[in-house]
């Protein structure tokens, strides 16, 4: 069928996926990191273990610490960062993750298994349209997409409370180990639209 | 016409099964197809639509008379075809000798039998599971020679063969993990594919490139925001250059009688003009370009320091026309984003002149227009600024966002379709640009629609000889968000409106003529073509994209609109059923 999908293949340099997540993070990264740009790390999803790394910002690539997130918010977006080499995973922007600290006692049943310290994680990927969920609604605790205005509530799940998003941000499960923050194991749901085109 | 039917090879055989026919997989390929050349583009046949308003100058008109005031009451549906997506379907069905080339969001192209509507081959870009959809959309595909030119959002050029659907070549032309995509159809002239790239709202330098249509190798690129020392800088503060926007997103004019090209440029960004001080050339422009180096020969700058999203986007049509009596020119015509109808005077070295500016919607931000440069005086009162709610008319979707007016030659009359009574408030305010993520410098979430008639969307006809508005039709309690077509059976042809209708007038006197209410809204390019003497109207329908965010706007205010609008895109093809 000559879709031009196994042709595609055939040729280099076309999906990108080494390329370089976001440029401002990528210039602040170690030439050590740099020179990892071929490591394939860098575009694995987030996996139980990894820290978390400023995603912009003056501390872009620096580790998160608990303390640097302020309770009740604003959130933080995060890179995922492979322990050992402290290789970025910044080689997909699937792999970004909303950062955000409650009182744990404000968390709602949903949240708190997946929970550390009151820091909640999700994909910072919208269901709807794949941008990137930066919006922070403040008298509302809640997340906001920039593009299409789908706002979803991290107290519970970061379930849909408004907009076209079809469903909630999945979950990132998170671990205090010896005061670092760490991630606990995979995202919880499929990152982003459903299927490009089928809603 | 060598086309397709006995020209139809199907790659696999059909299984027949107990009687029943199981639909081939789309794998055909197109013989005997008519290669696009220079000639035919610069003189295309009557029958054909192969260029994205059917001619080079743009006028979206075609000289079809089959279907006309006498027997539209009979115009009747004859085929359609499920794209398979959703989203805002805004491509004019491609037709080249019987051939339909038909793009729809996520990066398909279909190509069918224009005639019966039967698949012949898809093509399906594979694009990035990573990749932002801000637009999902695409707004055609080019054809010269065998090959077709796909500008996909991911920010790759790519050339499929026309004959096949099969890709051959693949060019990266920006990254769009730093915001950059593209949604246009590019324009092809001598061999020469040009591109423009989106990305305005992410803070990329918008330019236009030219790319080799044998190779994909890029030949030129002009960047519409100057660096430091070029032309135009002078107009810039800082490093704001680096990130001034000036996108561009909709397929350029080309005039071969001169050899330019002329594209419409978007705004500066981020949206608030304090940001960025300076006149910002050359965003919200013109730009006359020269197709064989890039060069750039003239422009001319509707208006300086955009602060109200006012892309001024779509390229000006070309229009042999006078005015007050006055001896033929060479016209370049725009019905702007700002609201107002700008015609503009050609020069042969490629300088462009002012003639007029007019508003054609209700517009508070500009105090007057220089007689002479066409300079607006704007209104400090009704320009977005940080920090501060601001009130302006027309809605950063202006008086006329992207969507294409027509201009027919029968008629000498220009067709737009307006959005008028729809001002907008906005906050701008200071944001750090993160690369990749929206940047807009404004409060985008709590900006306010502000209808104040019952009325949005307007089919408008002006008298450019006068420039007078020779008749209008509005629309009820929607907005109008599609392109126009007029042919040569005094028709005018658009879709637009949230009840999903397609509707066509008379062009002559504006009457309501014939509705067909379809799938989903229709935000698409109606176009006309002829197969085997019948002549046929094909639209796609599939809402989304900006007609849907206008939408939702207008659910929140009195007019207190439903903002579900059915999604999914159908192929509708029209013609005369014989009594």
């Amino acid at each position: 069928m000559p879709t031009g999908a196994a042709d595609r293949d055939a040729v280099p340099d076309r999906r990108c996926v080494l390329c370089g997540g976001a440029a401002l993070a990528l210039a602040m990264l170690s030439p050590a990191a740099r020179a990892e740009d071929d490591n394939p790390a860098r575009s694995a999803r987030p996996q139980a273990g990894d820290l978390l790394a400023f995603f912009e910002g003056d501390h872009a690539g620096k580790v998160i610490k608990p303390d640097d997130l302020k309770a009740g918010g604003p959130p933080v977006i995060a890179w995922p960062m492979e322990p050992k080499s402290k290789v970025l995973r910044d080689g997909s922007r699937f792999n970004q993750v909303l950062l955000v600290r409650f009182d744990p006692a404000a968390l709602g049943d949903e949240d708190k298994p997946h929970a550390a310290g009151g820091i909640v994680g999700f994909s910072a990927i919208c269901t709807h349209a794949q941008c990137t969920v930066a919006g922070w609604v403040a008298d509302k605790q809640v997340f906001q997409c920039p593009c299409h205005q789908s706002r979803y509530d991290p107290k519970n799940g970061a379930r849909v409370v408004f907009g076209p998003a079809p469903r909630a941000l999945p979950a990132l499960p998170l671990k205090l180990d010896g005061g670092s923050l760490m991630v606990a194991g995979p995202f919880i749901g499929r990152i982003g639209m459903a299927r490009p085109g089928m809603g | 016409m060598g086309v397709i039917g006995k020209g139809v090879k199907f790659a696999f055989a059909a299984s027949l099964l107990g009687g029943v026919f199981t639909a081939p997989a789309i794998a055909a390929e197109v013989t005997n197809y008519a290669p696009v050349t220079k000639q035919r583009l610069e003189n295309p046949e009557p029958g054909n639509w192969l260029l994205y308003r059917r001619t080079y100058d743009g006028h979206g008109f075609s000289p079809l008379k089959q279907i006309n005031t006498t027997n539209i009451k009979n115009l009747v549906p004859v085929w359609t075809f499920s794209t398979g997506v959703i989203e805002g379907h805004e491509a004019p069905p491609m037709v080249n000798n019987g051939v339909m080339f038909v793009a729809t969001p996520y990066g398909q192209v279909l190509a069918l039998n224009a005639k019966t509507g039967d698949p012949i081959w898809r093509y399906k870009h594979q694009l990035p599971e990573d990749l932002f959809q801000l637009h999902p959309t695409s707004r055609g595909v080019a054809l010269w020679q065998d090959k077709l030119f796909l500008a996909a959002t991911d920010d790759h050029l790519i050339a499929i063969d026309a004959k096949t659907g099969k890709e051959l070549w693949n060019t990266k032309v920006q990254d769009y993990q730093k915001g950059q995509y593209m949604t246009l159809e590019p324009l092809v002239v001598n061999g020469k594919v040009m591109v423009g790239g989106s990305g305005g709202e992410f803070g990329v330098r918008g330019y236009v490139a030219a790319f080799d249509a044998d190779t994909g190798k890029e030949l030129w690129r002009t960047y519409t925001v100057p660096a430091p020392g070029q032309p135009g800088s002078e107009t810039w503060s800082g490093d704001a250059w680096k990130t001034g926007g000036g996108s561009v997103w909709i397929t350029g004019t080309y005039d071969p009688k001169r050899n330019i090209a002329y594209w419409g440029v978007g705004n500066a960004a981020p949206w608030p003009g304090d940001q960025h001080p300076g006149d910002n050339l050359f965003t919200s422009s013109v730009i006359a370009l020269d197709p064989d180096t890039g060069k750039m020969v003239g422009y001319h700058q509707y208006h300086q320091n955009d602060s109200w999203d006012w892309d001024e986007i779509d390229s000006p049509m070309l229009i042999n026309m006078s005015y007050n009596g006055g001896q033929p020119f060479d016209a370049l015509v725009h019905p702007g984003r700002d609201g107002y109808l700008w015609v503009l005077k050609q020069m042969d070295e490629g300088q462009i002149g002012f003639v007029y500016g007019k508003p054609f919607v209700g517009q508070n931000a500009f105090k007057s227009i220089d007689a002479k440069t066409g300079r607006p005086t704007v209104d400090p009162e009704h320009k977005p600024t940080t920090g501060k709610d601001v009130s302006f008319c027309p809605s950063l979707w202006g008086g006329k966002d992207w969507p294409a007016a027509s201009y027919s030659s029968e008629t000498q009359l220009l067709y737009i379709p307006a959005n008028n009574n729809m001002c907008e408030t906005l906050k701008g305010k200071k944001e750090t640009l993160v690369v990749g993520q929206l940047w807009l410098g404004a409060d985008a979430d709590n900006a306010k629609l502000l209808p104040h008639d019952n009325h949005i969307g307007e089919l408008q006809a002006w008298d450019l000889k006068t420039g007078k508005q020779a008749w209008m039709h509005p629309f009820p309690k929607s907005q109008l968000f599609a392109s126009v077509l007029s042919t040569a059976g005094d028709l005018v042809f658009v879709g637009g409106t949230n009840d999903r209708m397609f509707h066509a007038f008379d062009a002559k006197t504006g009457k309501l003529l014939w509705e067909q209410k379809t799938n989903s809204g229709i935000m698409g390019m109606p176009v006309a073509y002829e197969v085997d003497g019948t002549e046929y109207i094909a639209i796609q329908s599939g809402w989304g994209v900006d007609a849907q965010r206008i939408q939702d706007m207008l659910a929140k205010t009195d007019l207190k609109l439903d903002p579900d609008v059915p999604q999914g895109g159908v192929v509708w093809v029209f013609a005369v059923k014989h009594e």
